[in-house]
């Protein structure tokens, strides 16, 4: 197990390098900074000293190694914006986005797993229809549109929940909601497929067989196989998470990475676009090492292999 | 003849016992299941139909402003009112609509194509091509797509056919991590085996022997990718880095329609409508598909 | 005696809703086995004897529903127990030995615990160490090999025969009085299946098991079990002392199912298959099922269900020409090639011996 772990590590971090040089060579292609940080009446000869400066007239090739270098140091050089590095920046907006995407996740896995389980236990029961729909309908709109939804019936017409902030559970509530749906759906499916095929199963006929309790067999037996690979989607979930994050950000006035990376883009403030993007791999990558550790302690079959 | 005894034994003789009579079946799940498709079906038709000739349905550009007749409620003079602009939201939906499908199916064949031509090719060839190509599908699966598109678009500018590229950058990966799988395990099967001792050359074996059997996951999977394709082009549109105006789109729409969800929800709510069933109606069209070609494959993708 | 009478089913019948209608899986079957005694089950796949045996285990699958008749263990109709009563019997008194050996234990939980659950749900044994203590026992009882040391084992780490030895571990651990093995050894090697025969075999007598034996292979049939029931269709069809219905067949199909079956002693004789196949049990004919394939059949075949024909001692027969069968008259009716009626002879029941001495480990 230790050599699979190992092996899992160095695969991670070359992708993550490799995340970071295709970001690097995208946003040279963003433009030119030194229009934002000079005043307008600056001249072409001002910019070109400006870019001398930061080094953006050495080659391309020669640029992503310095930025290489100087980010194995945990520098990512300064935002144009806030004047401010662009890590300090990117890690402040962290926060905000790790609690609304855990907090989805945990929504999509507490009201998918049980919801999964139920509909395939009785498979076309009423509580399996309804979990059809909940997942069809989870599946077919963006989380931005679900955000609008949600604003207009719980925080306009119900008065329920504010429409936007950060700062107590109440703002925390809808945008997680909004975000979560979609993975719930998607928990949900492979749940009840997943449990479906177990409960069809050899050794759990052999487990009937032996006469152990209907209960036992479900929540000891049955569920802990149907959960393997609802482990690997979840990690996977957490990709389409950080995604749907940034809309739903937007829309919320949530302090996060995602809303960054938008306004960053629009101020062509490309160092903390790079930044985040880098900190969005690395995190996303870890989460994955992570979830496959947890994968491989359960499955016996790969810890003793 | 027999060496055994064959003196007949004393036989006693019973009748056998009836069978019992088993009624038909009412096979109820069957007929939802049937409607369920047929309504898909329906709707997928009647938007390629709008999609393609939006001139039958409505009569009013999309693009006219009439700032005398702004946010106004579904009547009889506008079906779905008008927008913050006084144009007719009727049009602009249908219109969108035409936008929307449009990219998507190019986005979408663009993907496919690139992501199973480099997938069926690594898992046939192996090796080094496949190391490297498992690599940058690696990379583009550890971005979100949200993000990748954002930052691409944010880069290049946004236009039509930038959109395209871009969202099939960020979509092709999934294809590839398929219909690889599915080359794999082809690759052992006998009749390929066949082939290679009958000297077929590599590129005849993966165009004549592994495509066609992989062509079923890959149109299950288009199917189903068409929503998400829409799903994302609608995000872009919506954050402003999308469908460019004044080219009607129902994500840029929605966003329009943002600062009057209190007064005029119909902005918003009509195009989120159409996205849905939209969406819906390729999904369900995407599992009737997997149902019916594939009933074995993978439910992960 | 009627007392020691263990399994007996009367007229059982199952029906299976399935995407081509409602079909009759199990139709009017109606079997007995004594204590120590062996019922062979036998049959082509699709002639219902799994889910005979899965109806009397009170497993059927979600889309099947016992339809009539009774099943009686130990003079106690377990048909209409309730559920949870039916738990209590199962793995106490009754056991269930699966075909698929891999495919039987989970794979996420060791040997040890999967073994000690009998005791935990059965005799309410908590104490970690007593659990292990009776683990190993069963154990060894299998002769598997240093057993303490496998009981934190995971059944990927076993091959297919210590699979099915564990399978077998758990369900004569209570020493139950029945055991139902579904072709228990189709899914191994033949050394393999030797070894786990001569096991039950121990085992049978060791603790007095009536045992019903399905499978599809008549040598082992012959050599393993005292009686035979031979199923098609979903109904049976022949039954009796299996060394009486191998040496003197009645019914059609077993003649064929005998003549199809190789052995040293006709190795002259061409082989025969019997031609066609079972019928849909969607669209089953309401006369004789096994007519289309019959080379004796007669018009009343087509147009009536056989009724039975028995005689001593204890056979029984569903065919309208029984009595020309016994009698040595039965010829060939339709365009069939049959070579002449000799009967197949089939040893009587020996004692299963390796081929060597001393060869054969535990596999």
């Amino acid at each position: 197990m230790i050599s699979y772990i190992l092996k899992r590590m160095g695969q991670s971090l070359v992708t993550v390098l490799l995340v970071t040089l295709i970001i690097f060579v995208i946003v040279r292609l963003i433009g030119d900074p030194t229009h934002l940080m000079l005043p307008p009446e600056a001249t072409e000869a001002d910019r070109d000293l400006l870019r001398q400066q930061m080094g953006l007239d050495r080659p391309v090739l020669i640029q992503y190694l310095s930025y290489l270098g100087a980010l194995l140091m945990g520098d990512m050089g300064i935002s144009y914006r806030f004047a401010r590095p662009a890590l300090e920046i990117v890690l402040g907006a962290l926060g905000p986005t790790l609690l609304l995407a855990s907090s989805a996740l945990v929504l999509g896995v507490a009201i998918g797993v049980p919801l999964g389980v139920v509909a395939s236990i009785r498979r076309d029961g009423w509580v399996d229809q309804f979990a059809k729909v909940f997942a069809v309908v989870g599946q077919a709109a963006p989380p931005f549109l679900f955000s609008l939804l949600f604003i207009r019936l719980f925080a306009i017409q119900l008065g329920w929940l504010p429409t936007s902030g950060y700062g107590s559970w109440k703002n925390l509530l809808l945008p997680a909601l909004a975000l979560g749906w979609y993975s719930a759906a998607g928990i949900m499916r492979l749940t009840r497929s997943s449990m479906s095929d177990v409960l069809d199963s050899e050794y759990i006929k052999l487990a009937r067989i032996k006469g152990v309790p209907e209960r036992v067999i479900l929540f000891r037996h049955a569920l802990r196989n149907a959960l393997l690979p609802v482990i690997t989607f979840i990690s996977m979930q957490f990709g389409v998470l950080m995604g749907g994050a940034v809309s739903v950000e937007f829309i919320f006035a949530w302090p996060g990475v995602g809303r960054l990376i938008i306004d960053s883009i629009s101020n062509l403030d490309y160092t903390t676009v790079q930044a985040a993007v880098a900190v969005g791999a690395l995190i996303f990558a870890a989460v994955n090492l992570a979830v496959d550790i947890v994968y491989a302690y359960v499955d016996p079959r790969i810890r003793y292999a | 003849m027999p060496d055994t005894t064959t003196a007949l034994p004393k036989l006693t003789r019973r009748p056998a016992e009836p069978s019992v009579t088993v009624l038909p079946p009412r096979s109820r799940s069957r007929y939802g299941a049937r409607v369920q498709l047929l309504l898909a079906l329906a709707v997928a038709i009647v938007l390629v139909m709008l999609a393609i000739a939006p001139g039958l349905v409505v009569q009013r550009d999309p693009t006219a402003i009439a700032l005398g007749a702004t946010l106004q409620p579904p009547s009889a003079e506008h079906w779905l009112g008008t927008d913050q602009l006084g144009r007719d939201m009727l049009s602009r939906v249908v219109y969108g609509a035409r936008i929307s499908l449009f990219v998507a199916l190019c986005a979408v064949t663009l993907a496919g194509v690139l992501g199973a031509l480099i997938g069926v090719t690594a898992g046939y060839l192996g090796g080094v091509f496949d190391a490297i190509a498992m690599r940058v599908v690696d990379i583009q699966l550890a971005l979100p797509a949200v993000i990748l598109a954002l930052v691409l678009v944010g880069a290049v500018g946004p236009s039509l056919f930038n959109l395209i590229i871009v969202l099939s950058l960020a979509n092709w990966a999934r294809f590839a991590r398929v219909t690889r799988s599915e080359a794999l395990t082809l690759r052992t099967r006998d009749f390929v085996l066949l082939s290679r001792l009958a000297g077929a050359s590599r590129i005849r074996i993966i165009l004549s022997h592994i495509a066609p059997n992989v062509v079923n996951t890959f149109i299950v999977l288009a199917t189903l990718d068409v929503g998400i394709i829409i799903i994302l082009e609608a995000t872009l549109s919506f954050l402003g880095l999308g469908v460019p105006p004044p080219q009607p789109s129902w994500g840029s729409m929605i966003a329009d329609g943002r600062q009057y969800l209190e007064t005029a929800w119909w902005i918003c709510g009509i195009p989120g409508l159409m996205l849905m069933v939209t969406v819906l109606s390729a999904n369900l069209l995407g599992d009737a598909l997997r149902d019916w070609l594939s009933p074995t494959a993978s439910r992960n993708w | 005696m009627a007392s020691d009478i263990i399994l007996q089913a009367k007229s059982l019948t199952t029906v299976l809703r399935t995407a081509s209608g409602v079909v009759r899986a199990v139709d009017n079957i109606s079997l007995e086995v004594k204590a120590g005694r062996s019922l062979a089950l036998v049959g082509e796949s699709g002639s219902g004897k799994s889910m005979t045996c899965m109806s009397m285990m009170g497993l059927l699958p979600g889309n099947g529903r016992l339809a009539a008749g009774e099943v009686f263990f130990k003079g106690r109709d377990i048909t209409k127990i309730s559920p949870r009563e039916m738990q209590a019997l199962r793995g106490r008194e009754i056991g269930m030995i699966l075909q698929d050996a891999m495919t039987s234990l989970n794979p996420l939980f060791t040997i040890g615990e999967q073994v000690g659950e009998v005791f935990k749900f059965h005799q309410g044994v908590t104490d970690k160490a007593e659990l292990r203590r009776r683990s190993v026992e069963v154990l060894e009882k299998v002769k598997i090999p240093a057993a303490e040391g496998r009981l934190d084992s995971y059944p990927f780490q076993f091959s297919g025969g210590m699979r099915q030895r564990v399978s077998i571990a758990i369900n004569i651990a209570l020493s139950p009085s029945l055991l139902i093995c579904d072709e228990p050894t189709t899914a191994l090697d033949v050394t393999v299946q030797l070894q786990i025969l001569k096991l039950l075999r121990e085992l049978q007598k060791a603790q007095n098991m009536a045992i019903v034996f399905v499978t599809h292979d008549l040598h082992l049939a012959a050599q393993f079990c005292d009686d035979v029931a031979i199923m098609y269709a979903g109904r049976i069809v022949e039954a009796g002392p299996i060394v009486d219905v191998f040496a003197r067949p009645a019914h059609p199909y077993t003649r064929g199912l005998l003549k199809a079956v190789p052995s040293l002693e006709s190795y002259k004789r061409p082989l025969t298959a019997i031609p066609g196949h079972q019928p849909s049990l969607a669209k089953l004919p309401p006369g004789c099922r096994f007519e289309p394939r019959c080379a004796y059949a007669l018009d009343v075949c087509r147009q009536q269900y056989p009724d039975w024909f028995e005689w001593e001692p204890a056979r029984r027969c569903a065919c309208w020409r029984t009595a020309d069968s016994l009698d040595g008259t039965l010829a060939p009716l339709h365009g069939v090639d049959q070579p002449a009626d000799a009967p197949q002879r089939v040893r009587p029941p020996v004692e299963i011996q390796l081929a060597r001495p001393g060869v054969g480990a535990a596999a």
